[in-house]
């Protein structure tokens, strides 16, 4: 099996421990992974600001960079959405529908295709889990609040496996955190005003750690907790995962 | 062109293709304890139950409960010597804006919500389960159906001029969401579950 | 409140609104606590997904056999002894209630709760043409009251403060100062409308669904207020939109059992009242309007929003909703459900709307009739863009933005750039100018990108 590393542009700018977790990670689980080093952006910014028409060479090159893999991961739910809801090729429709069926958010390929059952991590801290809507209501990594059907959750089933960890509680278990892409810039007041409350969600609970499968959405609440001086530190998931 | 063949042709031309309609009977599932489960409906959502034997019994607790002077008006010819006896629509609308307490019977309810259901022809006039203060229905324990798919089963080929579902007494949380009972029609609804 | 006329677009009016923090937390834990009673009512209905699912279909049907079903419907409703009026747009609506009024030399109205007449600006048109109208539901008189638009579809004003309300109570029904119990309040409200309801010879209310099969249409409400008008009138007027066909008296179990679960976490409101046929020596109207939903119906990506019933789930859950205010959206229906209708009736104006919005889904979730809001909301923005009502400005950086990212040159160098930027010269972005750091921080620049790490670390 051979996997191509999709590491979303801010993450690779701005986040490079998750990327390296996600990647050492999956080398651990035996997994033969490739990071296509020609890639850049899945096209999303744009497309969610109404400018999907202009995402024709972000879909090419991702073609390009990922139709040889039989697996393509990447580590945030929204981005791995967008492409599997918007990537398309006009001359060969069929090579999108392909290549986007093949591609998987990080944690619902370890927990879909990998099947993992154990991990070798310890994290001894207080740890509040941001579920990032793109993945949670886009890509059904966890049940939604708003549906009457069984509980389940795939990033939580993992944490869970991690040694020593406890995930706290949050009075709103599914709120989204108001980064919402260029929204967070547009509508400035409102965005800020979500992440301070989803902030205080996990503060008031006694979160240590946020983690969740979005840097963007960690990003968001990072800046929110970096300004109010809190020591509260976010990680996406697959650091706390690939731990010690 | 008249509007109407303007929005028709607009309608038809723009309607998508016809899809099947979906089947509902499947969302009829049997139930069981359906009148406690009627009675804790009724209860959730502010309304009085009363499980009685028969009307003498009604009569008692009406005795015992509404002994002020006042206006009361049944559609119920069983409780004649109670109250104001209405057989007809005679009566004019505005002729019952001083009515305290009315009694009319229903002979269909709904144990998941606590509605019950009341055509015209058990008021006679449509407004008087809405003006009166006070709203007691009587009721069969064995016409208490489990959802509201029951319900219209049951209704679906009946006529009437009107009829409605009452759920409960009138009220509103309009205000801060704070629940207040009695904001047009009745302040309070009872009713007589009869054995 | 001139501040608010000033600005029509939802970013600046949620700014405004969110200038009171106090304020926006008591709105949305307001919204979120019937958003929480919405969860366990339905969590009560085993069958609920199947419910959605059912009734999704049906609105598909009716969507689908749209002419047909108006036809038959108005046929019975003629039959019933119902007047049947159909209006193109607000304008025809509107010269219909007042043409009925005038022929019964009405200069008075009591009205019900109706989206639509908000939707066509009723009540501006017929007092400007000498009819007085009283709303009837308390939440719509108050805004009346306050001459304000609803700033719910289900709660109107919810945005109002008990105390702001005693005052408006005070001011106009000579209330004593200071008495802002909810329970006060109301009474005097039914005191008041009790008189009114007992003198107006003509109702308007709204309809939440019209039965093709039999002719008749059902308006809910808990307060009692429609019937209360209606049968003490000799007029009703019943206005609705041309989406609010149901083909069977049966669908209704399947729509009232999902309307107010969502809406409020009731299991149904307290009446759910079916009128067929107008009462002896009375007259019964209904007004049919299309205002534009003719022109959704034919916009494939759009025209499930005509399945919508109107219980206002959407908004309650709303992260956005709930913290911005019913007003920021500067449309008689506010919330995500009205961001995906009002472009449809004026893109231009409307333009901001689709983009107030994470996309998060949620309001896709909690629809009784499974409109996929968070999906139109994201079409509607290609359409904007393609017609070409975003700032030029926004247009030129998304083609640079595709430039850079189409090319991995490009990208590479602009990576290079903006963290060096954040890293030596934090001052020149870190300012009032970029909206980020007015409650943000940047992220720490890393020394190096994954890809310049994955070079070092990796041979490939």
């Amino acid at each position: 099996m051979k996997v191509g590393l999709f590491i979303p542009c801010y993450v690779d700018q701005f986040y490079p421990g998750a990327a390296i977790a996600c990647l050492q990670l999956l080398e651990k689980l035996g997994v033969d992974v490739v990071y296509p080093k020609n890639q850049t952006c899945c096209g999303q910014p744009m497309a969610n600001s109404g400018f999907e028409h202009l995402t024709g060479g972000c879909n090419d090159l991702f073609i390009k960079n990922f139709s040889e893999f039989d697996y393509v991961v990447g580590p945030s739910g929204s981005c791995v959405l967008h492409l599997k809801e918007h990537l398309h090729n006009h001359d060969n429709p069929e090579i999108a529908t392909t290549l986007s069926n093949k591609l998987y958010e990080f944690t619902s390929f370890l927990t879909d295709v990998l099947k993992v059952k154990t991990l070798p991590a310890r994290f001894p801290h207080k740890v509040g889990v941001h579920q990032s809507c793109h993945g949670q209501r886009g890509l059904h990594l966890s049940q939604m609040t708003e549906l009457v059907a069984p509980e389940f959750s795939k990033p939580g089933s993992l944490l869970n496996m991690v040694k020593d960890i406890e995930l706290v509680h949050l009075s709103r278990k599914d709120e989204c955190c108001g980064f919402g892409g260029t929204f967070c810039v547009a509508e400035e007041a409102v965005s800020s005003k979500m992440g301070k409350d989803r902030v205080e969600d996990h503060l008031h609970n006694g979160a240590e750690y946020i983690t969740g499968v979005d840097m963007s959405c960690l990003m968001h609440m990072e800046g929110i907790l970096h300004r109010q001086g809190s020591k509260v530190k976010v990680l996406h998931i697959a650091e706390i995962l690939n731990g010690e | 062109m008249t509007s109407r063949e303007k929005i028709l042709s607009d309608v038809k031309t723009n309607q998508p293709d016809l899809t099947t309609m979906p089947d509902v009977d499947f969302l009829l599932q049997e139930d069981v304890d359906v009148p406690e489960k009627f009675i804790a409906a009724l209860t959730a959502i502010g309304g009085h139950v009363i499980e009685v034997k028969d009307y003498a019994a009604i009569k008692a607790f009406i005795a015992e409960n509404f002994q002020q002077p006042s206006r009361k008006i049944t559609t119920i010819s069983q409780l004649g010597d109670i109250a104001e006896y209405i057989e007809d629509d005679s009566l004019a609308p505005h002729s019952l804006e001083n009515v305290d307490y009315t009694i009319i019977g229903s002979d269909l309810a709904v144990a998941e919500n606590g509605a019950i259901w009341i055509t015209e022809d058990k008021i006679h006039t449509r407004v008087l389960p809405f003006i009166s203060q006070h709203l007691a229905v009587t009721v069969k324990r064995k016409d208490i159906v489990p959802t509201m798919h029951y319900a219209y089963n049951k209704i679906a080929s009946t006529d009437y001029g009107f009829a409605t579902f009452i759920a409960g007494p009138s009220k509103t949380a309009d205000i801060e969401q704070s629940l207040v009972l009695g904001a047009h029609g009745a302040r309070s609804m009872t009713v007589f579950l009869i054995n | 409140m001139s501040e608010i006329q000033n600005k029509t677009n939802h970013a600046d009016l949620a700014e405004v609104f969110n200038n009171d923090e106090a304020r926006v937390d008591w709105h949305d834990e307001t919204l979120w606590w019937i958003r929480s009673k919405r969860d366990v009512a339905v969590n009560k209905i085993s069958n609920w997904e199947d419910l959605r699912e059912t009734a999704s279909q049906i609105k598909h049907n009716v969507l689908s056999n749209l002419s047909s079903y108006l036809q038959q419907f108005e046929s019975n409703a003629l039959t019933n002894g119902i007047t049947v009026h159909w209006a193109v747009d607000a304008k025809e609506h509107n010269q219909i209630v007042l043409d009925i009024l005038k022929k019964h030399s009405i200069d008075q109205m009591v009205k019900s709760k109706s989206m639509l007449t908000e939707e066509c600006h009723l009540n501006d048109f017929l007092e400007e043409n000498g009819i007085n109208v009283i709303d009837s539901d308390l939440g719509e008189r108050i805004v009346q009251l306050a001459k304000e638009m609803p700033s719910h579809i289900v709660l109107p004003c919810i945005h109002k403060k008990k105390e702001e309300i005693g005052e408006l109570f005070h001011q106009h029904l000579g209330t004593p100062a200071g008495n802002a119990d909810p329970q006060f309040l109301t009474e005097t409200a039914r005191q008041h409308l009790r008189d009114t309801f007992l003198t107006r010879r003509a109702a308007l209310t709204g309809v939440n669904f019209a039965i093709a099969e039999t002719g008749e249409f059902v308006v809910c409400t808990n307060e009692g207020n429609a019937d209360m008008g209606a049968h003490l009138a000799n007029v009703h007027i019943a206005s609705m939109g041309i989406e609010k066909i149901i083909p069977e008296r049966k669908h209704l179990g399947v729509f009232l059992r999902l309307l107010t679960r969502s809406a409020t976490g009731q299991p149904i409101t307290t009446y759910s009242s079916h009128f067929k046929r107008p009462n002896k020596g009375k007259e019964m109207h209904i007004i049919i309007v299309d205002n534009g939903r003719s022109i959704q119906l034919g916009r494939e990506d759009f025209r499930n929003s005509l399945k919508c019933i109107r219980c206002g789930a959407c908004m309650n859950t709303c992260p956005v909703y709930r913290r911005s205010g019913g007003h920021s959206y500067h449309n008689a229906i506010s919330g995500p459900i009205g961001s995906i209708l009002a472009p449809n009736l004026d893109m231009e104006k409307y333009a901001d709307l689709p983009f107030a919005s994470t996309l998060c889904g949620s309001c896709t979730n909690v629809c009784p009739v499974k409109i996929d809001i968070h999906q139109q909301l994201y079409k509607w923005r290609q359409v904007i863009v393609k017609n070409g009502y975003v700032p030029a400005a926004k247009t030129v950086s998304m083609k640079i933005m595709d430039w850079t990212l189409s090319s991995p040159t490009a990208y590479h160098t602009a990576g290079k750039a903006g963290r060096f930027v954040l890293k030596y010269a934090p001052v020149i972005v870190n300012n009032k100018l970029n909206p980020w750091y007015k409650h943000r921080d940047m992220p720490e620049p890393p020394k190096e990108s994954f890809g310049e790490w994955y070079k070092k670390n990796r041979n490939n």
